[in-house]
C-alpha cells in the first residue's frame, strides 16, 4: 500500500490515502468490495488537503444524521465504534484484508478500518446496528443462527454486512459466486462451511 | 439421565447478541477518564539497550506518562511459567525489556496517553538505542557449539531436555528382519490469528484498593492470581472479568507482560486504562504455535507391524518462556504412538532459545504435532513396505476390548474402537473406487492423491496430577424464586457455544424449558474458582461439574417434594415441568418446590432452605477422543498447485451433546488444519524479522478454499466423566493436517516424492518436482 503523503504540518491527502486502500481491497476481495464509493464530497480546504486538527464532518449512518469534529485521519471505523459507540463493526486486520469492518455505504460493501470518515460525508453509510430493529433478527441474520454461521462472533457482523450486500447484488447465487464473493471476509474459526449456506439460501 | 434437550441440534443462545454486533468486547468497554496505552517494541531480534530517551514522548500533548523497563523494576512481577519439567531453565522475563531485547515486538516502554491515537504517535517518539547483538534464529543452529546465546546468564540455548522411554529396545534392535525407516519432518510455526486481538482494560480504585481488569483471557481465574502476585494487588481484592473473547486457540490461555504492565499503570495513576493489540503487535508479539524439527526412526517388520518409534524433538520454544511454553512439546511425546499399539517407544524433547516470540499452546497443542508424526510415520511404512496404507493401520490399531490401554508413554486411553471409524471413512469416501480413479487418472498423467488421518488425541484436560495449577473445574446452580435457573461456570467459552451445551445439561436434567436456564462465566467476581477453557476440556470437566450439581439439587428437591407428596424422594422424577411419580399420580409443579425450598415454610427436618449447589469435579484420567479422516487431492503438476477435492472426517467424541455444536468445532479445526498443510507459515528471516507480519502475508485460509466436509461421528462413551463427552474441540485441527500431507505425497509417488515439509504451496511442490525430473 501507498504511504500517505503528508503535508508539512501533518495533513493527510485523503486521495492518496484512499488510492492506496482501494488497490489492497481490490487485491483481495474478488472485486466484490469496494474502498472508495462513488459521488465522494470535495473536502474542505484547499487541493483536497484538510487537517491535521479537528474538522467538522456529518455522517449519515443509519438514517440518523451525526456532526462529528474528528482528525482528517480517523478512519470511518474508529468513527463509528469510538466516537458514535456503534461497536458492531471489529477492527482485525486494520490493513483491508479481513473484512471484519465491513459496512454498506451506497449499497457497496466498503472496508471501513481504510476509508476515512471525512470522505463519506453525505453517503448513505449502513452499519450492523442499522439492519434491522433492536429486537429483530434480519433475514441474514436469522439465516446465520439457522446454518450456525458463527463461533466467537468477533468476523460475524462483517460478515452479515458482507453476506447482505452479496445477495443484494446476485440474489441467486452459485456456489462459486458464493465462494469467491464471500473471500473478501476471515474467519478464524473457520465457519465458511455455514456461511456459505447462508449466502446460497438466505434472502437479503 | 433425563435426555430430552441432550443430543438434540440446538441452537446458540450466543447468537443473537453476536450477530448483531452488540455483544461487548474489550475494545467496547469505556469507562470514566480512560488512558489508552501503547508499546515501544523492540525493532532488533537481539540488542543490548543502551539507553531509553522518553523526553520527547512525554512532553507530546495529550501524554501522561511514559514508562520504561527501568521504571518498571522491581515493581511488577516477571511473566509467569507454569511448566513443571525437571531442570527447566526459567530465564527473567520482566513485561518490558530492561538491559536487553531479545525478539522483533519485545516491549521495551510504553506510552500513557489520553487517545489511542495519541499514544501510537508518542510512541514514535520514544528514542531507544540499540546495540545489537548476534542472533540465532534457526534452533539448530541455536545448539551448535559456540552459538549465540540468547541469555547470556545461560550457558546454552537449551532450556530443557526431557526423554520418554519404554519397551525393551535391546530385543527389538536386535531382531532379525527388522527394518529402520528414518524421516526428518518439520513442522512449520504458526500464528493463532485469533480475530480479537489480545486487549485489556484495567481499573484501580484508590479507595477499595480493589484492581478491576478486562482481559481477552481464556483463563479469567488463573489470571487474576498471577496479576495479584505480578501487581502486589492482594488476591482477594483483584477481580478478573472475560467480557465476549474474539477467539483464543490457545493464544488467550496465557499471561502477558502488557496485562502486568496495564495493571501497574492504572495503579500507579489512579486511573483506568486500555491496551488493544494491533494486529501486527498480534503476529509478533502474542504467542505462536508449533515449531518444531522431528527426526523419527521406525522400526517394522516386514508385515508392516510397527515395533518400535524412536523421535528426537527439537522444539523452538523462540526467546522465553510464556506460561506453558516448554510443556507444549512434551504433549508431542505423550501422544507419539497416537492409535497404535507399538511396544517400543523412545523419545528425547530438547526445548532450544531462539531469537523470537515464544511459542506456546495454538488449537491442538503438542498434538497435532504428534499426529503429524505418527500419520506420516504410518504412510511412510506403507510406501516402504509397499502395502496400503489402510491395512498397516489395521495391522497396528489395539483391539477395542484392549481398553482402558496403557502405553509405554505412561498415559492409559481410556475407550475406543479405530476399526470402526476407519471403516466409516472408507466406506462414505468409497475407498475402493478412488483407488481406481487414481489409477486411470495417472495413466493420463493426472495425479490423485488419497490421504489418511487416523488420530487419537488427549483430551478434557485434565487430572490434577497431570497439570501444573489444577485439572479439576467448577460449576454451580442456582434456583431463583421465580424458577430462573442460573449456571456459574468456571470455565471461560469463547466461542465453542457451552452457554447453549450448559443450558441443554441443566434443562434435560431438571425437566424444564431450556430457555430458562442462564449460564454465567468469565468473571471471577461472579464465578468463585475456575481454570478455564482450553485442552477440550470445557463439556467434558466444565459440563461434568454442572451435571453433578443439578443431581445434587435434584437430590434436595425430590426430598422436599417427598415430603410434601407423601412418597419416597426415590419414587420421584424431574418431568414437563413437574416433579412427580413415574406415572405421574402425584407430582407437584417444579416451580412449586422452588418456593417450598426458598421460601421454607414447610421443610422436611435437616433440610436447608435454598436451592443451590456446587461442585468442584476432578476427572480421574484425561479422554482421548479419536477419528479417521480421508482427503483427496489432485496435484498440477505444471504449477504445483493442490487442489482439495474432498474431505471425509469421521470423529468420535464420546457422547454427543449437541450434533450442531460438534459440527461447528469439526469444520472450524479442519479449516486450521488444512491451513497449517497448504498455505500456513509464521516467517522470520536470518536476522530475526518477522517477515508474515501482517494479514496480507500470513496465509489464514479463506472461504472459498475449501470443498464442502463430510463429517460423521461414532459415539464410544468414555467412563472419564459421567456425560461420557470426550471433547471435540481440537480434534478437526489434530486430525486433518497429515490427511492432507498424506494424500500430496500419494499423489506424487509415481514421481519419486517421499516427503515434502508443510505448507505444500504450489512453489514448493512445483521445485520438488522439477529437481525430481531433473534427477
Amino acid at each position: 500500500m501507498k504511504r500517505r503523503k503528508r503535508s508539512p504540518s501533518g495533513a493527510v491527502s485523503r486521495r492518496d490515502f484512499l488510492r492506496g486502500a482501494g488497490a489492497a481491497v481490490s487485491a483481495v476481495s474478488g472485486g466484490l468490495l469496494v474502498a472508495e464509493p462513488s459521488g465522494a464530497t470535495p473536502a474542505p480546504g484547499s487541493a483536497g488537503v484538510v487537517g491535521p486538527g479537528e474538522v467538522p464532518v456529518t455522517l449519515r449512518i443509519n438514517g440518523k444524521e451525526h456532526r462529528l469534529k474528528i482528525e482528517p485521519r480517523v478512519t470511518l471505523l474508529d468513527a463509528l465504534r469510538n466516537r458514535l459507540d456503534l461497536t458492531g463493526a471489529k477492527k482485525v486486520c486494520d490493513r483491508a484484508t479481513c473484512g471484519a469492518c465491513t459496512v454498506i455505504i451506497d449499497g457497496h460493501p466498503v472496508y471501513s478500518c481504510t476509508t476515512l470518515a471525512i470522505d463519506v460525508e453525505g453517503q448513505h453509510i449502513t452499519t450492523i446496528e442499522g439492519l434491522a430493529p433492536e429486537d429483530q433478527l434480519h433475514p441474514v441474520m436469522a439465516a446465520f443462527v439457522e446454518h450456525d454461521a458463527q463461533q466467537c462472533g468477533f468476523c460475524t457482523p462483517g460478515f452479515v454486512m458482507a453476506c447482505k450486500a452479496f445477495l443484494d447484488k446476485y440474489p441467486n447465487p452459485t456456489l462459486e459466486d458464493v465462494k469467491q464473493g464471500l473471500s473478501g471476509n476471515l474467519c478464524r474459526c473457520g465457519t465458511y462451511a455455514g456461511i456459505r449456506q447462508v449466502a446460497l439460501r438466505a434472502k437479503a | 439421565m433425563a435426555t430430552a434437550l441432550l443430543g438434540e441440534r440446538i441452537k446458540r443462545k450466543e447468537d443473537p447478541r453476536l450477530i448483531q454486533g452488540r455483544g461487548h468486547y474489550v475494545d467496547d468497554i469505556v469507562l470514566p477518564g480512560l488512558l489508552h496505552l501503547a508499546f515501544a517494541r523492540s525493532p532488533h531480534a537481539h540488542a543490548r539497550i543502551k539507553s531509553v530517551d522518553v523526553t520527547a514522548a512525554q512532553a507530546a500533548p495529550g501524554v501522561v506518562a511514559v514508562y520504561t523497563g527501568a521504571d518498571l523494576q522491581g515493581k511488577v512481577g516477571m511473566v509467569p511459567c507454569a511448566a513443571g519439567i525437571e531442570g527447566l531453565k526459567v530465564p527473567e522475563h520482566p513485561c518490558l525489556a530492561v538491559d536487553e531485547v531479545r525478539y522483533v515486538g519485545e516491549p521495551v516502554a510504553v506510552v500513557v496517553a489520553n487517545s489511542a491515537y495519541t499514544a501510537r504517535d508518542a510512541v514514535e517518539q520514544v528514542e531507544v538505542e540499540y546495540d545489537p547483538l548476534p542472533v540465532v534464529v534457526d534452533p539448530e543452529k541455536a545448539l551448535a557449539p559456540g552459538a549465540p546465546r540468547v541469555h547470556s546468564k545461560l550457558a546454552d540455548n537449551v532450556a530443557f531436555v526431557a526423554k520418554l522411554e519404554g519397551g525393551d529396545w535391546k530385543a527389538l534392535e536386535a531382531e532379525p528382519g527388522i527394518k529402520v525407516i528414518r524421516q526428518r519432518l518439520i513442522n512449520q510455526r504458526l500464528a493463532p490469528v485469533a480475530m480479537e486481538t489480545r486487549g485489556v482494560v484495567a481499573s484501580y480504585s484508590p479507595g477499595e484498593d480493589l484492581l478491576t481488569v478486562w482481559s481477552s483471557t481464556q483463563i479469567p481465574h488463573i489470571l487474576k492470581t498471577q496479576l495479584a502476585l505480578m501487581s502486589g494487588v492482594e488476591e482477594n481484592h483483584c477481580r478478573v472479568i472475560a467480557p465476549e473473547v474474539g477467539g483464543g486457540f490457545g493464544s488467550k490461555l496465557n499471561v502477558y507482560g502488557e496485562e502486568g504492565v496495564a495493571c501497574y499503570v492504572s495503579k500507579a495513576l489512579g486511573r483506568p486504562v486500555k491496551w488493544i493489540e494491533s494486529r501486527r503487535e498480534n503476529l509478533q508479539a502474542t504467542i505462536h504455535g508449533r515449531d518444531q524439527i522431528n527426526d523419527v526412526e521406525v522400526y517394522v517388520r516386514p508385515d508392516g507391524k510397527v515395533a518400535g518409534l524412536k523421535c528426537w524433538i527439537i522444539a523452538d520454544l523462540g526467546a522465553y518462556h510464556q506460561l506453558l511454553t516448554p510443556a507444549i512439546p512434551t504433549l508431542t511425546a505423550l501422544m507419539i504412538v497416537g492409535a497404535y499399539h507399538i511396544p517400543c517407544v523412545f523419545v528425547e524433547t530438547k526445548g532450544v532459545f531462539t531469537n523470537k516470540m515464544a511459542t506456546d499452546a495454538y488449537r491442538g497443542a503438542g498434538r497435532p504435532e504428534a499426529t503429524y508424526i505418527i500419520e506420516r510415520v504410518m504412510d511412510l511404512v506403507a510406501a516402504e513396505l509397499n502395502l496400503d496404507p489402510v491395512d498397516v493401520r489395521m495391522k497396528n490399531f489395539p483391539s477395542p476390548k484392549d481398553f482402558p490401554l496403557a502405553l509405554p508413554t505412561g498415559v492409559t486411553y481410556d475407550s475406543a474402537n479405530y476399526q470402526r471409524t476407519l471403516k466409516k471413512v472408507l466406506k462414505a469416501a468409497g475407498y475402493t473406487k478412488l483407488r481406481k480413479e487414481q489409477e486411470r487418472l495417472r495413466k493420463k498423467g493426472r495425479y490423485l492423491g488419497i490421504g489418511l488421518s487416523t488420530y487419537v488425541e488427549i483430551c478434557a484436560m485434565g487430572p490434577s496430577s497431570r497439570m501444573p495449577a489444577g485439572g479439576w473445574e467448577f460449576g454451580s446452580v442456582r434456583i431463583e424464586p421465580t424458577g430462573k435457573v442460573t449456571v456459574l461456570s468456571g470455565t471461560s467459552p469463547h466461542g465453542q457455544g457451552e452457554e447453549t451445551t450448559f443450558a441443554q445439561i441443566v434443562a434435560s436434567g431438571f425437566g424444564i424449558p431450556y430457555e430458562d436456564v442462564t449460564v454465567l462465566h468469565g468473571d471471577t467476581g461472579v464465578v468463585p474458582m475456575g481454570i478455564g477453557t482450553f485442552g477440550s476440556r470445557t463439556t467434558a470437566v466444565g459440563g461434568t461439574a454442572i451435571y453433578l450439581a443439578v443431581e445434587r439439587l435434584k437430590k434436595k428437591m425430590a426430598r422436599i417434594a417427598a415430603h410434601k407428596l407423601g412418597v419416597k424422594p426415590g419414587e420421584l422424577e424431574f418431568k414437563d415441568g413437574k416433579v412427580q411419580t413415574a406415572g405421574g399420580e402425584k407430582a407437584m409443579r417444579f416451580l412449586e418446590v422452588v418456593a417450598e425450598a426458598i421460601f421454607a415454610k414447610q421443610l422436611p427436618p435437616g433440610v436447608e432452605p435454598g436451592l443451590v449447589e456446587q461442585c468442584v469435579f476432578e476427572p480421574a484420567n484425561f479422554t482421548f477422543p479419536f477419528g479417521a479422516h480421508l482427503a483427496v487431492v489432485e496435484v498440477d503438476p505444471d504449477t504445483g498447485e493442490v487442489r482439495l477435492r474432498n474431505y471425509y472426517a469421521v470423529d468420535d467424541c464420546g457422547r454427543v451433546l449437541n450434533p450442531m455444536l460438534v459440527d461447528g468445532q469439526i469444520h472450524g479445526g479442519l479449516v486450521q488444519g488444512i491451513g497449517q498443510a497448504l498455505w500456513e507459515e509464521h516467517v522470520y528471516d536470518e536476522n530475526g524479522q518477522l517477515l508474515t507480519g501482517t494479514l496480507m502475508d500470513y496465509a489464514v485460509p479463506r472461504a472459498h478454499q475449501f470443498p464442502w466436509f463430510e463429517t460423521a461421528t461414532t459415539e464410544t462413551p468414555t467412563r472419564v466423566n459421567p456425560l461420557g463427552a470426550k471433547g471435540v474441540g481440537e480434534a478437526g485441527t489434530i486430525g486433518s493436517t497429515p490427511a492432507i500431507v498424506n494424500a500430496v505425497v500419494d499423489a506424487l509417488r509415481p514421481l519419486g516424492v517421499r516427503h515434502i515439509d508443510m505448507p505444500l504451496k504450489p512453489e514448493k511442490i512445483w521445485r520438488v518436482l522439477r529437481s525430481a525430473s531433473a534427477a
